[in-house]
């Protein structure tokens, strides 16, 4: 028993804290002119779970991923993260300074495309290193121990940690950007189509890695995919979206094995008969 | 005299000049954007030093021009001989005569003082440009003092060679705040940009930036702790002056492989050997 640690929020302060959404988002809406990016968007995220965002092409997902990570600057709504320091906080409402900091310390972002999430002109270690040094860590041996470490929680050889990512073959450079994401201890991630651009083995290994990855972190994922066998396998709960609605959200098996709106229905039915 | 405006430039433009070197004084180390005039030299002659001498200089100021440490290099005899015809400003070699110098790629070996003005000319001014291509990230980065890119840069170094193999152009942090390419000057030099009685301005012509470091201002290399910052120089002996503490070049004398180090600092130079040992 700790009292000492409950004197902030009274004796329950703990558990108050773990029963709190990791992330709370709000009637987001983004339009780009008079088209719909995504609109009426609301879900809580709670830690250590698995978010999928499925839908076809064009239905809004990136748009809300990226309104989500403060990428996109969304016309309305709110979406509150639970920070470390001072609690739920609308990253709408913070500076850009606020939100880079939340970018590089307790948010990742892995994005489909490896080269877009990754410096293609240095070294494996180099972008490992480079969110410990943006968040102050100044001594190169550390550093290097640390990439090394995390080259390996990735299946990366770490003799190979001076190698430019353009000398990795797709799957490496994709474990490279999440072990270049994941080496702050971030408590969110948000991914888009992560397994996209790979064949259908590579994609299992890496599926494979990140599940560990995410159990062992106790990771908090919003997850963007086409691919209704990855959301299977990772998310513990789904949206469905369409024309920038979310128009079915629940249990992940429950979506996928008894949908109720006609466009899931439609969705899981063609995946099925691949 | 001439048929010149003083200093070649136009009041207004003069004025326009003047005004990014009061801005870039009053935020030491940050890059100010100006419009770069055509001068009548090439880029690659150090326009953007050519620019801020002529908004700095007075008709009682006294020029020194250097080019890697001397004064009579065909690059220094020519903007020395541009101001002379169209400031008519006294000149000298002596560094410690002069109230303005104009330098591409050294430091004075002498100390500098209150009176004086250094002037830079600067090929590029952004520290980061070969790690990030794009402008409006370097401008974001800088904004935001959100340096872990700059670092990186250094990690690389380390990774490739073994230590921080960068020796020109050594990036440093400005007031604890804004980090700043100090122009291609060797890294030895580095250390005298900190704390220095002169003000140093640094003039980029074709990318159009001027930025300064106001007397006495903080000027700190990048490292790493376990890799601390070392201002080096060829371990030698000067062989005209003895010198064993300024800045050596490395000249083959025969085409026999015979080589000597000698200052690269000619003033400094001449200086010692007449009797400053
Ligand atoms: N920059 C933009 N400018 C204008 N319209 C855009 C822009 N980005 C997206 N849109 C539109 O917003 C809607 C949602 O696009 P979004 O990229 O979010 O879909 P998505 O679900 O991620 O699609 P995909 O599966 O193909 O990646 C689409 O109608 C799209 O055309
Ligand atoms: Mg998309």
């Amino acid at each position: 028993m700790d009292m000492a640690g409950a004197s902030g929020g009274g004796i329950w302060g703990n558990q108050e804290a773990e029963a709190r959404p990791l992330l709370s988002v709000r009637g987001v809406e983004k339009r780009y002119g008079t088209r719909i990016g995504c609109t009426g968007v609301s879900f809580d995220l709670w830690p250590g779970e698995v978010l999928g965002i499925v839908g076809e092409s064009g239905s809004g997902k990136s748009t809300l991923l990226g309104c989500l990570s403060g990428q996109l600057r969304p016309d309305s709504g709110q979406v509150i993260f639970d920070t470390r320091d001072h609690g739920p906080i609308d990253t709408l409402s913070m500076s850009e300074a606020e939100r880079r900091h939340l970018g590089r310390t307790d948010w990742a972002f892995v994005h489909q495309n490896p080269r877009d999430g990754l410096r293609l002109g240095v070294s494996a270690g180099g972008n490992v290193g480079e969110r410990l040094m943006a968040n102050g860590a100044r001594h190169y041996g550390n550093i290097r121990a640390t990439a090394a470490d995390w080259l390996e929680r990735v299946e990366i050889d770490p003799t190979r940690i001076d190698d430019r990512p353009r000398q990795f073959s797709g799957g490496m450079q994709q474990r490279l950007q999440i072990a270049r994401n994941l080496v702050s201890g971030p408590r969110l991630a948000f991914m888009d189509e992560p397994t996209g651009g790979l064949d259908v083995s590579v994609q299992a290994r890496l599926l494979d890695l990140l599940r560990g990855l995410v159990r062992d972190i106790g990771l908090s994922v919003v997850l963007v995919t086409h691919d209704l066998a990855v959301v299977r396998l990772l998310a513990d709960r789904l949206m469905v979206m369409k024309g920038g609605h979310v128009i079915e959200a629940g249990l992940t098996d429950q979506v996928l094995d008894d949908p109720q709106h006609a466009y899931t229905q439609l969705l899981v039915s063609s995946v099925l008969q691949v | 005299m001439s048929d010149y405006n003083f200093a070649y430039l136009d009041e207004d433009t003069k004025r326009m000049i003047r005004r990014a070197i009061l801005k870039g004084i009053a935020v030491p180390g940050y890059q100010v954007p100006f419009a770069s005039r055509e001068m009548p030299m090439p880029y690659g002659w150090g326009t953007g030093g050519v620019q801020v001498t002529a908004a700095t200089l007075v008709p009682e100021d006294v020029l020194k021009v250097i080019d890697q440490g001397a004064d009579d290099t065909t690059n220094a005899v020519s903007i020395r001989k541009f101001f002379q015809k169209t400031a008519a400003v006294a000149v000298t070699e002596r560094t410690r005569e002069a109230t303005v110098i104009q330098t591409r790629h050294r430091v004075p070996e002498m100390p500098l003082t209150q009176d004086q003005i250094l002037v830079y000319q600067v090929p590029i001014p952004e520290p980061m440009r070969f790690l990030e291509p794009r402008e409006t990230e370097t401008r974001r980065i800088h904004a935001l003092a959100d340096y872990g890119l700059m670092q990186v840069r250094l990690y690389e170094d380390i990774a490739r060679h073994g230590e921080i193999a960068t020796s020109y152009a050594y990036p440093v942090e400005v007031a604890g705040r804004y980090v700043m390419d100090p122009s291609p000057i060797p890294k030895f030099d580095n250390p005298k940009l900190d704390d220095c009685p002169a003000i140093q301005l640094f003039g980029a012509g074709r990318e159009q930036r001027i930025y300064a470091l106001p007397p006495f201002t903080r000027v700190r290399s990048l490292d790493f702790d376990d890799h601390p910052f070392v201002a080096s120089k060829a371990d030698h002996a000067c062989a005209i002056c003895g010198s064993t503490t300024s800045y050596l070049d490395e000249v083959i004398t025969d085409d026999a492989g015979g080589r000597m180090f000698v200052c690269s600092d000619t003033d400094y130079c001449a200086e010692m050997a007449e009797g400053g040992a």
